[in-house]
């Protein structure tokens, strides 16, 4: 188990390490001088040097990229040249509003999705399983954005329950602010709960298929309880790893579904910063959502490890 | 003690019922044990799904079932549910897939008798332990935490065991438990098998393709072909004396000790009727010898050829004279 | 009886979704010769109206037909679709085959490689990208073309190791031919039916993320009509005209839907044992 820890959390490292080498190739190297993309092609020279001095564009490169991480290691991400702050201090503004939307559209397409393809599944071929797969079909075409953009002229235009968008910040108080995240919340949960219950309802049936199954039934126990005491453990094991997946999906979602719903997260901090062309903010707040992808791989594939013994005693 | 009266095994078809057993009826008492024998889709595991009141989707049992006075096929849902795993158990083909892969032996070995029996968590533990001892499971006490991929097949078919005895069942059910162990291991599955038999006066049913397994194991025997009981009697006296001919050619498929290296293993030309298909002939007409045109017109009666040994043949009891 | 129901359920999301696909597909060809008005004449005029006779799904804030939008931006969906899958199914199917063919280090270089790609999702890598390109319909492209790659090698892996392990390519081991000639002469053919299912699901993908990024403004560009970016420009005029908002969607949703019930139906009759285990 400690020999899977470890090797779960270099490779953990080594992807981060990669991704970083990527992010910086992508952002600092491959587009030209960055002091001369961010000022544009006419800046005064004077303030053209000003900038790369302060980027560091004039020292070599790897000296520039091991500046970056170990700014990273300990919190310091630079100075952001559009909004004249410190990167990191943005950034944990900016996070205070996509993480709470995020884990609010998590929690909302769990509680959903995973129960119905359970109940999908315990009345497999009857009319509510079918329900339920024309519900999984449309969620997967439907795009989440297209699913906002309804949601609002509903629920805020026609029906005024929920702004249409915007942000009031946490210090207008919890029900104001968590009520302009419930819509955008919905836009992404609802989507993504159709998947979570199409991948629910396989795994329950696949593990339905098992001869354990039987063996739990020729025991004396229901349906039910078989049900309960033995297949939702094994069909977790396939669920945590999908829904896990789909979690980063969500993470990702939130940049598109902030920009539907002009909240002032990190998605919009991307796009903001990105037309700004302020490549220190798109660089760290890129590795960032990297990281948190990457982290929720680390825990999902840790969770995996909890549940099913089997990957405890194997010798990796 | 179990009484089994013209059991049925139909499948329920939008247009007609397709039948997949037909007809079966047997006894068997405490104490004994009975072998089914007969190629795959012969109707054998139909059979003892239906003793155990599990069979799958559409598929439903008619007939009488009475164990001890019981009649399982009446029995709800609900009821059915304390009987299985209690009075009736029933161990599987595959050892190695059988056991839930995340749960404890000891919690899998347990649960029957916290189920049934009302015992507490402790006290099944307790009980657990002495039923993977008894089936030969080493150092028992400790193995109870392990989970089912850190045993063997043969272990694990033990543990299966331990689970089906946990309740001291009245019915055994053994659905091919040797088939997909090794040769060695099968042998000491057989061997615990029989001396649990006579230890528990509980009663077995053992189901193989295997004339090998159920040769030795078993008092009585059923041999079935299509979904029909075409022949049914003492082991030692089917064995001696086949009275079908479809029993006696499977015999002369079992390779014997010291066969010369010219004597080919002989095979039965033809394959079975598909399921369900009306058979208005003797099932076994097609792939038979000794065929001949009253074979063509009704499917035969039973024809006694011994105290209790019956075949479905109408020339039941002249088969080894006629194939000489 | 069961069989039967079940292949009549599978026909008929399989036809179903030909259905959808041919509609996308003769739709797209359509407005290659012929839409009801040009999709980029501006009329301010008429701007915002609603579905009407003369436009038969409206006209947007700059008074542009919307049908003729609709039609012209279906060329898009599939365009980026269609190389995107490529871009994938060429580079992915290599790199997968090649790894079940040298296995050793060539196969766990490969697959580490795969399991790093994890840490780029679609947009991030569309962000880096305009960064470096500017924004344009080649990022939709290669973002999308990247995130297959992976799933293709992945799959391919998959497959042909099972394929390895079957009696027919030892038996053409035994005749002495080489791993790759084996893997291009026997694996590959018999794993085509799992490719051809993941490519029509991933061509779904493609067309959802394709109006993902226009609609976040990192691909396709104005004036080139596309589904994504009349979302985005449906968003700022939703009170005044919902129209503008319902129709690109549900063409997003039905084409992709088209593709997955193709892709589903398919995976029915190509390859049970795959059915299943999903």
């Amino acid at each position: 188990m400690i020999a899977f820890l470890l090797r779960r959390i270099a490779t953990f490292l080594a992807t981060l390490a990669i991704a970083s080498v990527v992010i910086f190739a992508a952002l600092e190297l491959l587009p030209g001088d960055p002091a001369q993309i961010m000022l544009g092609i006419d800046a005064p020279p004077d303030a053209l040097e000003a900038l790369q001095k302060k980027l560091g564009v004039d020292r070599p490169v790897v000296e520039r990229y091991f500046t970056w991480i170990g700014g990273l290691v300990v919190g310091d991400m630079g100075e952001s040249f559009t909004y004249v702050m410190p990167v990191s201090d943005l950034i944990m503004t900016r996070l205070g509003v996509t993480l709470p939307l995020a884990l609010l559209a998590a929690l909302i397409s769990v509680v959903i999705g995973v129960p119905v393809g359970l109940y999908a599944a315990a009345n497999h071929k009857t009319p509510r399983d079918y329900g339920v797969m024309i519900f999984g079909q449309l969620g997967i075409a439907i795009p989440n954005f297209w699913f906002a953009i309804l949601l609002v002229l509903v629920f805020s235009i026609y029906l005024g329950w929920f702004p249409a968008g915007g942000f009031p910040g946490w210090d207008a108080g919890f029900w104001p602010a968590i009520k302009a995240l419930i819509l955008p919340a919905f836009s992404l949960a609802i989507v993504e709960a159709a998947i979570f219950a199409r991948i629910s309802r396989s795994a329950v049936l696949d593990v339905l298929r098992e001869d354990f199954v039987r063996t739990a039934r020729a025991k004396g126990l229901s349906r039910k309880s078989t049900l309960v005491k033995h297949v939702l453990r094994n069909a977790m094991i396939p669920i945590i790893t999908i829904c896990g997946l789909e979690l980063s999906s969500l993470l990702v979602g939130t940049i598109v579904i902030e920009q539907v719903f002009n909240i002032p997260g990190l998605g919009r901090l991307v796009f903001q910063s990105l037309t700004q062309l302020d490549l220190m903010v798109v660089k760290n707040l890129i590795m960032l959502l990297v990281a948190l992808v990457v982290f929720i791989n680390l825990v999902v594939d840790l969770l995996y490890a909890v549940i099913d013994p089997r990957l405890k005693h194997q010798g990796h | 003690m179990l009484q089994v009266k013209n059991l049925n095994v139909t499948l329920a078809g939008a247009t007609r019922d397709i039948s997949i057993v037909k007809d079966v009826s047997f006894e068997l008492d405490a104490g004994r044990s009975l072998g089914v024998v007969g190629e795959s889709g012969s109707g054998k595991s139909m059979t003892a799904l239906a003793l155990m009141g599990l069979l799958p989707g559409a598929i439903r049992a008619s007939g009488s079932i009475n164990l001890a006075g019981q009649e399982l096929l009446a029995l709800s849902e609900q009821e059915m549910c304390s009987v299985r795993g209690n009075k009736v158990a029933m161990i599987f083909q595959e050892p190695m897939t059988s056991l839930n892969p995340v749960q404890t032996i000891g919690r899998q070995v347990a649960e029957p008798l916290i189920l049934h029996k009302g015992m507490t968590r402790a006290a099944a533990r307790q009980e657990a332990i002495r039923l993977l001892d008894r089936v030969g499971i080493p150092d028992a006490a400790r193995r109870l935490d392990v989970y089912p991929h850190q045993l063997s097949g043969g272990q694990r078919q033990r543990v299966m065991i331990a689970i089906a005895l946990s309740c001291s069942p009245k019915v055994l059910v053994a659905d091919e438990p040797t088939t997909a162990l090794d040769v060695t291991v099968q042998r000491q599955i057989l061997d615990l098998l029989r001396e649990l038999v006579s230890e528990t006066r509980m009663a077995l049913i053992i189901i193989s393709h295997d004339l090998g397994v159920i040769g030795e194991m078993v008092d009585e025997m059923l041999v079935m072909y299509g979904g029909n009981v075409v022949e049914r009697g003492q082991a030692d006296k089917v064995f001696a004396q086949p009275a079908h001919p479809y029993t006696s050619r499977l015999l002369e498929a079992i390779p014997r000790f010291g066969m010369s290296r010219s004597e080919r293993l002989k095979t039965i030309p033809g394959t079975m009727p598909e399921i369900g298909s009306e058979m208005k002939s003797c099932i076994f007409a097609g792939r038979c010898d000794l065929v001949c045109a009253d074979c063509l017109q009704a499917p035969p009666p039973f024809v006694s050829v011994d105290d209790a040994h019956v075949a479905a043949c109408i020339k039941a009891g002249r088969v080894m004279e006629t194939v000489q | 009886m069961s069989t039967f129901l079940k292949n009549a359920r599978m026909h008929r999301s399989l036809m179903i979704g030909g259905v959808l696909t041919l509609l996308l597909l003769s739709v797209a060809v359509l407005s290659l010769f012929w839409t009801p008005w040009s999709p980029t004449a501006i009329d301010i005029a008429n701007k915002l109206k609603g579905p009407s006779a003369k436009h038969w799904l409206g006209t947007d804030h700059l008074g542009r037909d919307v049908l003729s939008m609709l039609m012209s931006g279906s060329q898009i969906s599939i365009i980026v679709g269609f190389l995107a899958v490529s871009v994938g199914l060429l580079v992915g199917v290599a790199l997968g085959a090649l790894a079940s063919t040298y296995r050793g280090w060539v196969e766990e270089l490969i697959m580490r490689m795969s399991d790093f790609s994890i840490a780029f999702p679609i947009i991030i890598t569309a962000v880096l990208l305009t960064a470096i390109l500017g924004p344009g319909t080649v990022n939709s492209i290669l973002a999308i073309g990247i995130f297959n790659i992976p799933i293709f090698a992945r799959i391919t892996r998959g497959a042909a190791n099972a394929a390895w392990a079957r009696e027919y390519v030892m038996a053409a081991q035994t005749c002495g031919k080489g791993r790759l000639r084996i893997t291009i002469e026997h694996v590959l053919p018999n794993i085509s039916g799992a490719l051809i299912v993941q490519a029509t699901i991933l061509f779904a993908v493609a067309i959802l993320a394709e109006a993902a990024l226009s609609f976040l403004g990192l691909g396709t560009q104005p004036p080139e009509p596309s589904w994504g970016k009349m979302l985005n420009n449906a968003q700022t005029f939703v009170g005044l005209a919902p129209h503008l908002a319902i129709f690109p969607g549900l063409a997003i949703a039905l084409s992709v839907m088209g593709l997955n019930l193709i892709g589903d139906g398919l995976r029915d009759v190509l390859d049970p044992k795959l059915a299943r285990a999903r």
